[in-house]
C-alpha cells in the first residue's frame, strides 16, 4: 500500500497516495483543472502550463499535470491568481494560433476552441502572431494532413509518435519562436517513416493533424446515378461510431450504422466481416502451409514466425524497419483490399454490374487504409479497389450532415452478398482478434475439433498487455496434418508500434521462437486505431474492447470457415484457399522502405 | 539599507598555489559529513546566479541513495555579459578538478563531467591536458574518480541544469518539470550535483584555508567573494573578485565613466538600476536586512547616458526570444508578445497603456514558465519599462 498523504484542494480535505500528482488529486476530488499538453496515454510534459495551480505559500505556480502533492499543501485552482495566468496563457496560445475556426475541420473539436469558450476570451488584445508566418499546409500524404499554422506545440502528436508508435516521424525542430514540429529534414510526411497510423491525429488537440477526408468525394459518388457505390464497414467502427454521434463509450451500433448508411444513399451496404473471416481462411492456410514447408519438406526459403498483415500502418513500418523480415509477412491482403478485389470482381459478376461503375467505399477506425488502397499495388480487381476510405469520424460527419437522428434509428441488416459474417471476424477489431479468429479455424481444420478454451474465447490472447504470448498444443491431428502431432504452436500477440519493434527485435536477436505472431500498429488494434473517435485514451480502449467481445458472444456463428457466404465464395468463385484466383485477387507483395 | 561598504578586492581564485595534490589528499581524508558542514557554515551559495547553498546541495545528493552520482560542472556560461567562467578553467583548472573530486568523494560519485560551453571549444585542448594530469595523481594516491568533458552546442538554454541533463543524454535540450530535484534524479536520474565553475574554485579556498576565512568575507546572507564581468561603458573592463554586499555606488565610483545611467546587474535574465537607484542597491543575494539587494552570476553591465535604453531592450528580447527552447507556451510565445508589443508602442501602432498589459504578462510569465529563463524575462523587462518608460514611447 502506497503511504496516504493528506492536503486540501480550495479548502476541502483530500487524501490521496503519495505520488499523486495534483492534477489527478484535483479530478479525484471532483474538480476539474483544464489541460491541453496532457492526455493519459502519454508521459508528463508540463509544456502547456495551462493547468497551472496556485499552493499557498509558494510565489510560483505550479503544473498540476506534472507536479505531486506533498503532506499539508492547499492548492487553489481557482484563485484570481490562477485565473488570470490561465487566461494570459490561452490568449497567448491563441495569439499564435491560425484562430480561424469556422473554417476548420477540427470545429467544435478542438480543445483549444473549448478553453477558449469557456474562458470566454473575448477580445484578442494581444498581437495575432500567425498572420505573420509564412505557414505551409503539408497536404501531400493521403492519409494525414498537418498545418502548422494551428499547432499549439503541445508535443502530443511527437510523444505519441515515439512513446505508443517507436516510430519517431515526428519530432521537435529549432528553439524559441521558431520551434516547430516537424519531420526529418523537414520533409512532407508521405516522404517520411510515417506509417500513416493517425495516432498523432488522435492525440492532437487542435487541427494541426487531421486526417485527409474524402467526404465531398464520397457525397458526389452517391448523387451520381451512374455510379453503384458500395460500402464497406470494419469490425471497429460499430464500438467506436456511436461516441460520436451520442451514445455512451462502448455502445455498440452495429445496426443503427447500416441503417444510416443505407440512408446516406449508399447502394450496397456490405461488412468487411466478411473478408475478415476469408482472410482468416487463406492465412491460416498459409500459416499451415508454412509450416508443413519448414517441418516437413524443411525447405528453406520459407520464413517463420509468419506475420499478419492487416494493419497497413505495421506493414509500412516493417517496410520502413524491417525490410529484411517482409518475406516473413502473410501475403494476405488485409480485409479492407480483399474486399476492394472481390467487390469489383466477384460482387460486379454476382450483381451483373459494370465494375467500371462501381465505387467502392469503407469506413474504416484508420488513416493507414487511405494510404493502403492508394498502394499501386491494389488494382488487382483491374480497377482501384477500393475508391475512398472514410474514418469513423467522417462517417459521423456524414450522418450528422444528412441530419440523421441516429440515435433514434431501427436497426437495419447489411445487404448480402458479402455482408455475412462471424464472431471471429468481430474480434478483429481488438488487439488479438486475428490471432484468436485464427486459431479458432486452424485448431479447427487440423484436428476436427474445437480449439480448447470454454466458449471459444481464447482469453491468452486478450487484454491489453503490449506483448502477449500463447502457446496451443496440437494433439491427435486428422491425418493431412499428422506432422503436427504434439507441436506446440507458439503464438505472439503485439500491438502499437512500439511493442511490435519490442518483438521484432526478440526475433532479430534470436531470442523469439514463435509461428505466429499478429501485429497491430494501434494501441489496442483497430479499436484505437487513428481513425476513431477522439479522445481515445486507455480506459475508452477497454470500454471499446468489451463491446467487441460482447459482439463476438452474441454472433450465431463464432468460426471463420463457418461463415456461409465464405463456404459459397470458395464453392462458386475461388475455388479453394491459396488457389490460382485467390492468389490473384487476395494475395500481395511489400516493397522495402528506406528509413530515410 | 546598505551602510557605507567599500569596495573591496581581493585575490582567492586566481591566486595559483600549485598544491592541489595537498589539498586533494587533505581533504578526502577527511569524512564527507565533517566537509559538508565546512561547506554549510561558509554560508557559500551559487555562483552561477540562483544563489542556492552549496553545501546544502552537497548534503541533499549525499544523502540521496543510488548505485551512481554524478559530478557536474556547468561551464556553459552563457548568460550575456558574463566571462568569468572561462577564465577560471583557463588560469586555474586544477582549482576546479580537485572541488570536483572532493565532491565525488562527499556524495559518492565516482565519475565527473564538465559542460563546456560550444564556444569554449578553444579551452578543450588545455582543460584535456589538465584533466590527464589529474587523473594520474588521482591514481597514484589510488582515489577513484574520473573527469570528462562534454561539450555543448551554443544553446543558451543548457545552462538551465535540467536542460543541461537532457543535453548530456543526447536529447534535445528542453528543461524537465521539477521536482524532481538533481540532488534526487539528475543526470540518467542519478542523484547529481551540478555547479558552477566558480562555486567549485570557492569550495577549494574552503577546504584549504577553512570556512571562516571566507565566511569573514562579505555581508550577512551574501558571504565570501565573487568574480565580476566588468562590461560596457567602462573604462576598465575585465574580470575583478570582490566582496559581496557592496552597494551599486561604489560599483559605479569605481568601474563607470563618470555618465553612468544605470547598470545591469546579471545579465540579460538580471536587472537594470538606474542611477537614482545605486546607493540603495547592494551586490549579494536577497535577504532580510540588506534592502534591495541583487544577485548576480558576475555579469555588470555598465550604460552611459548615450545608450538607448529601449535599444538594450531590445536586444535582450530578441535574445531570449531566440534562446527559448520553445515548449512552455508562456516562454515561447510571451517572449515574441513583448518584443512585438515594444515595437508597436515605439511606432504608435499601440498606446502606451499597452505597456502595462506587457508588464502583467511578464508577471505571468514569470509566475507560469517551466524554467528560470521565461521565468527570469520579467526582470530585465519590467525593471527597465518601470524606469525608463518614457524612452520606451517616444
Amino acid at each position: 500500500m502506497a503511504n496516504k498523504i493528506k492536503l486540501s484542494i480550495n479548502g476541502y480535505p483530500i487524501e490521496v497516495n503519495e505520488g499523486t500528482t495534483m492534477l489527478e488529486a484535483a479530478n479525484e476530488a471532483g474538480i476539474i483543472v483544464p489541460t491541453l499538453c496532457h492526455h493519459k496515454d502519454l508521459c508528463v510534459a508540463g509544456n502547456c502550463r495551462v493547468c497551472v495551480v496556485e499552493v499557498s505559500g509558494q510565489k510560483r505556480l505550479s503544473a498540476a499535470c506534472a507536479t505531486p502533492c506533498e503532506e499539508g499543501m492547499e492548492i487553489l485552482t481557482n484563485s484570481l491568481k490562477v485565473r488570470n495566468s490561465r487566461k494570459h496563457i490561452i490568449e497567448l496560445l491563441l495569439s499564435e494560433h491560425n484562430a480561424d475556426c469556422t473554417k476548420c475541420y477540427k470545429n467544435g473539436n478542438c480543445e483549444l476552441q473549448k478553453l477558449a469558450s469557456e474562458y470566454k476570451i473575448m477580445t484578442q488584445d494581444f498581437i495575432e502572431l500567425a498572420p505573420l508566418r509564412k505557414y505551409s499546409i503539408d497536404m501531400y500524404s493521403p492519409s494525414i494532413i498537418k498545418d502548422d499554422s494551428k499547432c499549439i506545440r503541445c508535443q502530443r502528436c511527437v510523444r505519441t509518435c515515439a512513446e505508443l508508435q517507436g516510430v519517431n516521424a515526428l519530432t521537435v525542430a529549432h528553439k524559441g519562436s521558431e520551434m516547430k514540429i516537424t519531420t526529418f529534414f523537414e520533409k512532407s510526411m508521405n516522404a517520411v517513416v510515417c506509417t500513416n497510423c493517425g495516432q498523432c491525429v488522435n492525440h492532437c488537440p487542435t487541427g494541426a493533424l487531421v486526417e485527409k477526408n474524402y467526404i465531398e468525394e464520397v457525397w458526389e459518388a452517391i448523387a451520381d446515378p451512374t455510379k453503384h457505390v458500395v460500402v464497406q464497414t470494419a469490425p471497429a467502427v460499430r464500438v467506436g461510431l456511436g461516441e460520436e454521434l451520442g451514445f455512451e463509450v462502448g455502445t455498440r451500433v452495429t445496426g443503427k450504422m447500416v441503417a444510416a448508411l443505407k440512408r446516406l444513399g449508399f447502394d450496397s451496404v456490405l461488412d468487411t466481416d466478411f473478408t475478415a473471416d476469408l482472410t482468416i481462411m487463406e492465412e491460416g492456410t498459409e500459416l499451415l502451409t508454412r509450416l508443413k514447408k519448414v517441418l516437413v519438406d524443411k525447405d528453406k526459403s520459407v520464413q517463420i514466425p509468419m506475420a499478419t498483415s492487416c494493419s497497413p500502418g505495421w506493414i509500412k513500418y516493417i517496410e520502413h524497419m524491417y525490410p529484411e523480415y517482409l518475406d516473413n509477412l502473410s501475403t494476405c491482403k488485409s480485409p479492407q483490399q480483399m474486399f476492394g478485389a472481390l467487390v469489383k470482381t466477384y460482387y460486379a459478376k454476382a450483381r451483373n454490374l459494370d465494375p467500371e461503375r462501381i465505387v467502392s467505399v469503407s469506413v474504416m477506425p484508420c488513416t493507414a487504409k487511405k494510404f493502403e488502397a492508394n498502394r499501386p499495388e491494389m488494382h488487382d480487381s483491374g480497377y482501384r479497389d477500393v475508391d475512398y476510405v472514410l474514418t469513423t469520424r467522417e462517417l459521423a460527419i456524414m450522418i450528422k450532415q444528412a441530419g440523421i437522428n441516429f440515435m433514434k434509428l431501427e436497426d437495419a441488416n447489411f445487404d448480402r452478398i458479402m455482408g455475412e459474417s462471424t464472431g471471429a471476424a468481430v474480434i478483429f477489431g481488438a488487439t488479438g482478434g486475428v490471432m484468436e479468429a485464427a486459431l479458432r479455424t486452424a485448431y479447427e481444420l487440423v484436428t476436427g475439433r474445437e480449439v480448447p478454451f470454454e466458449n471459444l474465447n481464447i482469453t491468452p490472447v486478450r487484454g491489453m498487455d503490449g506483448v502477449r504470448e500463447a502457446s496451443v498444443v496440437i494433439d491427435h491431428p486428422l491425418k493431412a496434418w499428422a506432422f503436427l502431432d504434439g507441436v506446440e504452436l507458439k503464438c505472439a500477440v503485439a500491438h502499437g508500434l512500439v511493442n511490435a519493434k519490442k518483438v521484432m527485435d526478440a526475433i532479430k536477436k534470436g531470442e523469439a521462437n514463435y509461428h505466429f505472431i499478429e501485429f497491430m500498429a494501434c494501441p489496442g488494434g483497430c479499436l484505437g486505431g487513428g481513425g476513431q473517435p477522439i479522445p481515445t485514451n486507455p480506459e475508452i480502449r477497454q470500454k471499446r474492447a468489451q463491446a467487441i467481445y460482447a459482439e463476438d458472444a452474441g454472433m450465431p456463428i463464432r468460426k471463420s470457415h463457418e461463415n456461409p457466404e465464405v463456404i459459397k465464395i470458395y464453392k462458386d468463385y475461388l475455388g479453394e484457399p491459396l488457389g490460382e484466383k485467390s492468389h490473384h485477387l487476395l494475395h500481395t507483395k511489400y516493397i522495402p522502405r528506406n528509413r530515410y | 539599507m546598505v551602510t557605507n561598504y567599500q569596495l573591496k578586492r581581493v585575490d582567492f581564485i586566481f591566486r595559483n598555489e600549485n598544491d592541489y595534490e595537498d589539498v586533494l589528499s587533505k581533504t578526502i581524508a577527511r569524512k564527507p559529513q565533517e566537509l559538508i558542514n565546512e561547506l554549510i557554515s561558509s554560508e557559500l551559495k551559487g555562483r552561477g546566479g540562483a544563489g542556492f547553498p552549496t553545501g546544502l546541495k552537497w548534503k541533499l545528493s549525499s544523502e540521496s541513495k543510488a548505485d551512481e552520482k554524478y559530478v557536474i560542472c556547468n561551464a556553459d556560461e552563457g548568460e550575456p555579459g558574463t566571462f568569468k567562467d572561462r577564465e577560471i578553467l583557463s588560469k586555474v583548472p586544477f582549482k576546479v578538478l580537485t572541488a570536483m573530486a572532493v565532491c565525488g568523494h562527499v556524495i559518492g560519485a565516482k565519475r565527473g563531467f564538465i559542460y563546456l560551453r560550444g564556444e569554449y571549444k578553444y579551452l578543450k585542448p588545455e582543460l584535456e591536458k589538465a584533466i590527464s594530469e589529474f587523473a594520474y595523481y588521482c591514481k597514484e594516491i589510488k582515489f577513484d574518480f574520473s573527469i570528462h568533458i562534454f561539450m555543448g552546442s551554443g544553446a543558451y538554454i543548457c545552462g538551465e541544469e535540467t536542460a543541461l541533463f537532457e543535453s548530456m543524454e543526447g536529447k534535445r535540450g528542453e528543461p524537465r518539470n521539477k521536482p524532481p530535484y538533481p540532488t534526487n534524479s539528475g543526470y540518467m536520474n542519478k542523484p547529481t550535483v551540478i555547479n558552477n565553475v566558480e562555486t567549485l574554485a570557492h569550495t577549494f579556498t574552503i577546504f584549504k584555508y577553512g570556512a571562516k576565512r571566507f565566511y569573514d568575507l562579505g555581508v550577512q546572507y551574501s558571504r565570501g567573494s565573487k568574480l565580476f564581468s566588468v562590461s560596457g561603458d567602462t573604462p576598465k573592463p575585465g574580470i575583478y573578485e570582490l566582496e559581496l554586499g557592496m552597494s551599486l555606488a561604489d560599483f559605479v565610483d569605481e568601474f563607470g565613466d563618470g555618465d553612468t545611467k544605470a547598470v545591469q546587474v546579471g545579465g540579460a535574465s538580471g536587472f537594470l538600476v538606474p542611477r537614482k537607484k545605486f546607493d540603495v542597491t547592494a551586490i549579494g543575494y536577497q535577504g532580510k536586512l540588506t534592502g534591495i539587494s541583487l544577485p548576480t552570476g558576475g555579469s555588470m553591465m555598465l550604460f552611459n547616458s548615450s545608450r538607448s535604453m529601449y535599444n538594450v531592450l531590445d536586444n535582450y528580447l530578441e535574445f531570449f526570444r531566440e534562446e527559448s527552447c520553445g515548449q512552455c507556451t508562456p516562454c515561447r510565445v510571451g517572449c515574441q508578445q513583448l518584443i512585438k508589443g515594444i515595437k508597436a508602442v515605439k511606432r504608435g501602432e499601440k498606446n502606451a497603456k499597452y505597456l502595462d498589459k506587457l508588464l502583467r504578462l511578464t508577471e505571468t510569465m514569470q509566475l507560469t514558465a517551466k524554467c528560470g529563463l521565461g521565468q527570469s524575462v520579467a526582470n530585465s523587462f519590467s525593471s527597465i519599462v518601470e524606469n525608463f518608460r518614457e524612452e520606451m514611447i517616444y
